[in-house]
């Protein structure tokens, strides 16, 4: 784990797709490095021989079976859209 | 200095499912906007996914019959970027644990003319995994639509290696696939329904250097003919580029179908961090030998191998195989005809490959619904066979067979159409004909084979078209004599 | 009687229900009365439909007449943390972001408590999507402790806790994924009940770190938290990581009177000496109690409990980064007016910077970071394989006793504002609870007293899927004392 680092707050707030202020900015990174020194403790721990845990319960294969069992209406569908067209979201142009 | 260049395709194909590879909800194309959506479709609070078993078939099917390995185990992992089309921001995909490993597809390129099959390769993959569809984004000047439908439909994502060296290849490659996928019933593979897609990467260096070049991501292929036109027209441009003293850059270019160019889209920006991790909602799959047995099991003769056995089997010239193979249903209707009478296969060959696909175009009536089955292609064969009626007749038997569903005989009787005149009838017409066009006969005894015909056809219109071309041509031959 | 129906218990309510003496509209209507009486003070709702459940109790008194009831819970308010899908009302996680959100669906609980007859009563309080110990981080208001209102009550389930506690309604639904509900039941005195983890489907649970979150009762009593618990649990196809095991009768494993000899762990890295002992006093005393009826205790080491915090909040802030990414202020959440730049992108930007309070970003931002290009093994990997330490050591400790005991949180409720400034104090309180997430493990908490006049509760963890034995152990104690019958004067 790395033992000296900064989190590159914009970076990974772009990546968050979140906006912040300059205040923001100074005082997150500030709290956030002082969460990042206290997990930095998890170091003291020799893992070589140890699996992660995926999921609590080793379990596998988990499906169901191919039939449709329906949709929802579209009124009900498109209900909490802000706005929409023709029954469909419009969403402002995300440059590709 | 001469190039070549290097291809690799992403190919992603739509599984045919009734329902979506994560949800309940139908699959399906061309419903009205928004209406095959429900919670998971639509990344709303609350939602979860569950897999469905049919989609792991189905991949499991297209790996077997690529030939890869299918591992004991593999997961699902969540590729984490932004894009409205996605609903959860993030895709359920498999990340270094794919199900399907290694695989080859076997291509076949354009021969030197239409009757000759060319030459067989192997393209190698890098793998297969299995993740879901997004939705559509539908663009206008200002604002963009989003339509949910095709989001969460189960796709496959076939890797190759960077093994293919022209558009030519891709064509083949992306047409292999899809007469495989078909045979298999896992796809109908429609670039036009968006059931397949593909991007290819693109480099090109000297002949003889073994480092890649720097490669262009090439996207907007939406056709099989513009996946190759548009790498052709891509490697043209790259080596007109570096023959310039340029070099590439690496960046993501378009197809331009109307203008018959590429263009670029985007530079290459930093990669996407896409912060993948194994998916805490959904429980790896255990795949055992059973399960890959009973899929094995399933799959079905595939396209390059019958095309191999109908021209060992029954000797089928290439210009039969290369219309009956990309037909699974045609191919197995010709069979069930052939292999009664293995000796009369490529006649029943050619009366499928001409005369029923004929009719079937025509009438726009499909195989299954149409009246000719197998026996009817038998009785015709047979009635030829014996003599009963000329090869020219039967072309008419048969349109009348399809239209009136009556096997050969029973048009044959009831049209009146054997010949009612014995050999002795026919040597006293080849005798008249021979009477009344000396001049043929001259140039026949002179040494023109050809003039044969005109004797012959009077004899045929004697019959009134009745009498076998062979049986009078041989006739004739002994009276000139 | 219709001014006393706020104070009985679901049981209690069912019973007279059964009997005909009283009406489901009459017990909704006192209940709404109760709220309308204190909540301008306790402030557990976001919103409640006092008509809708009206109907509702309409509706379950027609089908007792017809001798068509449902269920136990039939005519029987339930409040629901505003983190549950149902289908017509707000589901708003109390966030902005989801501030007009109105669901489509009903989750699979939500099914269930319908199946049976149960009255949907309101959207209760939390921090917002579940982020919190103290409903301070809630994007729409702070929940008082009906037992000091200018102290928190607990979270992130705090409206569902204080709303059991202030008798605002019978019973209510929240969450856990670090302690969510059995940290604000401890603080308002009630019982709350993590299950172990696949017990109840998460389907239609906003969800905050799926390896993590689950839903479970808040009640007065361990009678009712069971009764709530076999409602809303078994394996649903809607959840995969939903389990397939048989569900017992919870409420009658509770009350069960056969004599059984139990052995109980006492973790030493939870009551070493950095405890407060005055702040425990209750539950060492409830100990005292455990074993003057014969009950075992002997002392087991889980010696990776100080690596919890740091292993709970790097996976969990890494799944949440990746499940809050759907609010978006695309489709269906609020979105910003104005936005800068020709670059669309930005309304991503833009419209979760005022969506998400700060603690959300804080940790969004954190989750993004540990999954992050070259940072995947050095955290996210890292820490599942302390979580595999961790359930290691609760797995070796379960071989030797039945069930363990610890304090639920190192001190009783603070003071509103108390970490304002720091978050990761606050994390650390989570101490007690954290675990039994990370393990998958059910565990209880049930109040054995007070310290200062504030609730302190008790907490007892079990084996996988023996929410049956963690409730019965509950029930011995609370048939012996009298604190489910203590109110917060309002």
């Amino acid at each position: 784990m790395p033992e000296e680092q900064s989190i590159d707050i914009q970076k990974v707030a772009n990546l968050a797709r979140i906006a912040l202020t300059d205040e923001e900015k100074s005082k997150l990174s500030g709290q956030l490095d002082s969460i990042l020194g206290y997990i930095n403790k998890l170091n003291e721990l020799d893992t070589s021989n140890v699996d992660p845990t995926a999921h609590p319960h080793s379990v596998f294969n988990v499906w169901r079976e191919d039939k449709a069992e329906g949709e929802l209406p579209i009124e009900e569908a498109l209900k909490n859209v802000p706005e929409q067209r023709q029954n469909m979201i419009v969403v402002p142009k995300v440059v590709e | 200095m001469e190039y070549e260049a290097v291809i690799g395709l992403e190919v992603h194909v739509q599984i045919k499912t009734e329902s979506k590879i994560f949800s309940g909800c139908r699959a399906g194309y061309g419903y009205e906007p928004n209406e095959l959506v429900d919670p998971v479709v639509l990344g709303l609070p609350g939602a979860l996914p569950v897999m469905n078993k049919a989609a792991l078939d189905g991949i499991i099917k297209a790996g077997l019959a690529f030939k890869c390995t299918v591992p004991d185990w593999c997961k699902w992992d969540r590729k984490n970027y932004f894009y409205p089309d996605s609903p959860n921001n993030y895709q359920i995909t498999q990340y270094d644990q794919p199900i399907c490993q290694g695989g080859e597809v076997e291509i076949e390129l354009s021969g030197d003319s239409r009757a000759e099959m060319g030459e067989h390769k192997s393209i190698k993959l890098t793998r297969i995994h299995l993740e879901n569809d997004v939705g559509k984004l539908n663009h206008f000047a200002d604002d963009s639509l989003v339509d949910y439908n095709r989001a969460f439909t189960p796709l496959m994502e076939i890797v190759s290696e960077p093994d293919m060296h022209s558009g030519e290849e891709a064509f083949a490659f992306l047409t292999s696939i899809r007469q495989t996928m078909i045979y298999c019933g896992v796809s109908d593979c429609d670039m036009e329904k968006g059931q397949m897609r593909a991007d290819a990467n693109i480099s090109v260096r000297p002949i003889g250097e073994t480092t890649l070049g720097a490669k262009i991501e090439l996207k907007n292929l939406n056709s099989i003919t513009g996946v190759k036109n548009g790498i052709e027209y891509e490697i043209k441009r790259q080596i007109r580029e570096l023959k310039k003293g340029n070099s590439i850059t690496q960046a993501t270019w378009r197809w331009n179908a109307d203008l018959g160019r590429t263009e670029l889209m985007r530079e290459k920006e930093d990669a996407h961090d896409y912060r993948y991790f194994p998916d805490p909602d959904l429980l790896p799959v255990r795949i055992d030998d059973e399960w890959r047995k009973r899929i094995q099991a399933e799959i079905p003769e595939l396209p390059f191998e019958k095309q191999r056995r109908f021209m060992e089997e029954y000797d089928l010239p290439y210009t039969i195989t290369s219309v009956l193979i990309p037909d699974r249903a045609l191919s197995e209707f010709f069979e069930e005809a052939a292999k009664k009478e293995p000796a009369s296969a490529k006649a029943i060959g050619n009366y499928v490959t001409n005369d029923l696909l004929r009719e079937l175009a025509e009438s726009g009536r499909t195989l299954a619904d149409c009246k000719i089955t197998p026996s009817h292609l038998l009785s015709l064969v047979e009635a030829v066979d014996k003599g009963t009626i000329t090869k020219q007749i039967a072309k008419d038997v048969f349109v009348e067979m399809f239209q009136m569903g009556e096997l050969a005989g029973e048009i044959i009787e009831r049209k009146g159409l054997k010949p009612d005149f014995d050999d002795d009838q026919v040597k006293a017409w080849c005798r008249e004909a021979i009477d009344e066009n000396p001049k043929p006969v001259e140039d026949f005894r002179s040494g023109n084979d050809k003039a044969l015909n005109a004797l012959l056809g009077q004899v045929m219109k004697k019959s009134r078209g009745k009498a076998n071309p062979q049986s009078v041509n041989q006739v004739l031959r002994e009276l000139l004599n | 009687m219709g001014e006393e129906l706020q104070f009985k218990t679901a049981g209690e309510l069912s019973d007279l229900l059964k009997g005909g003496s009283v009406s489901s509209v009459e017990i909704v209507q006192a209940f709404i009365d109760r709220v309308e009486s204190v909540d301008d003070r306790v402030r557990a709702f976001n919103s409640y439909d006092a008509e809708d459940a009206l109907a509702q109790a309409r509706a379950s008194d027609e089908r007792r007449a017809k001798a068509e009831r449902l269920g136990e819970l039939d005519g029987i308010p339930v409040g629901l943390k505003d983190n549950l899908a149902v289908k017509g009302q707000p589901l708003t996680c109390s966030s902005k972001i989801l501030e007009s959100f109105v669901s489509p669906y009903d989750g699979t609980c939500i099914q269930k408590l319908k199946a049976n007859g149960a009255i949907l009563w309101g959207r209760l309080n939390m921090d917002e999507f579940a982020m919190g110990s103290s409903t301070e981080n809630s994007g729409t208001h702070t929940t008082s402790n009906p037992w000091d209102l200018d102290r928190i009550p607990g979270g992130s389930s705090g409206g569902s806790a204080a709303a059991v506690a202030a008798c605002e309604t019978p019973v209510a639904l929240g969450s856990d994924t670090g302690g969510s509900i059995r940290q604000p039941a401890s603080h308002c005195g009630v019982v709350g009940l993590k299950p172990t983890y696949g017990r109840v489907s998460r389907y239609g649970l906003a969800a905050f770190a799926s390896s993590l979150d689950q839903i479970g009762p808040i009640a007065r009593n361990i009678d009712d938290a069971a009764l709530l618990l076999n409602a809303i649990s078994g394996y649903d196809p809607h959840d995969s990581t939903s389990y397939k095991i048989d569900v017992p009768d919870f409420r009658k494993a509770a009350a069960d009177d056969s004599d059984r000899k139990w052995t109980i762990g006492l973790p030493k890295e939870y009551l070493e000496e950095n405890s407060d002992a005055a702040a425990i006093k209750p539950v060492l005393d409830a100990i005292e109690f455990y074993k003057s009826q014969g009950i075992e205790f002997k002392e087991i080491s889980l010696p990776h409990t100080e690596y919890a915090v740091a292993t709970y909040y790097i996976i969990a802030t890494a799944e949440a980064s990746s499940n809050l990414a759907r609010y978006d202020g695309i489709r269906y959440t609020s979105r910003a007016e104005s936005f800068d730049g020709k670059d669309s992108i930005d309304i991503y930007h833009q419209s979760r910077a005022l969506g998400f309070g700060e603690e959300v970003k804080r940790r969004v931002i954190l989750g993004t970071y540990v999954l992050s290009s070259g940072y995947y093994d050095a955290y996210y990997l890292k820490a599942q394989k302390c979580r595999t330490l961790i359930r290691s050591d609760f797995e070796r400790a379960f071989e030797s006793v039945d069930a363990i005991m610890t304090p639920t949180s190192p001190t009783p409720a603070t003071l509103k504002g108390a970490h304002a400034e720091d978050p990761l104090a606050m994390y650390l309180s989570d101490i007690y609870t954290i675990s039994a997430n990370l393990a998958g493990i059910p565990g209880l908490s049930l109040p054995c007293g007070y310290v200062d006049g504030l609730p302190v509760g008790l907490q007892v963890l079990g084996k996988p899927f023996k929410e049956d034995e963690i409730l019965k152990l509950g029930w011995i104690f609370e048939s012996a004392h009298a604190y489910k019958d203590h109110h917060p004067s309002l």
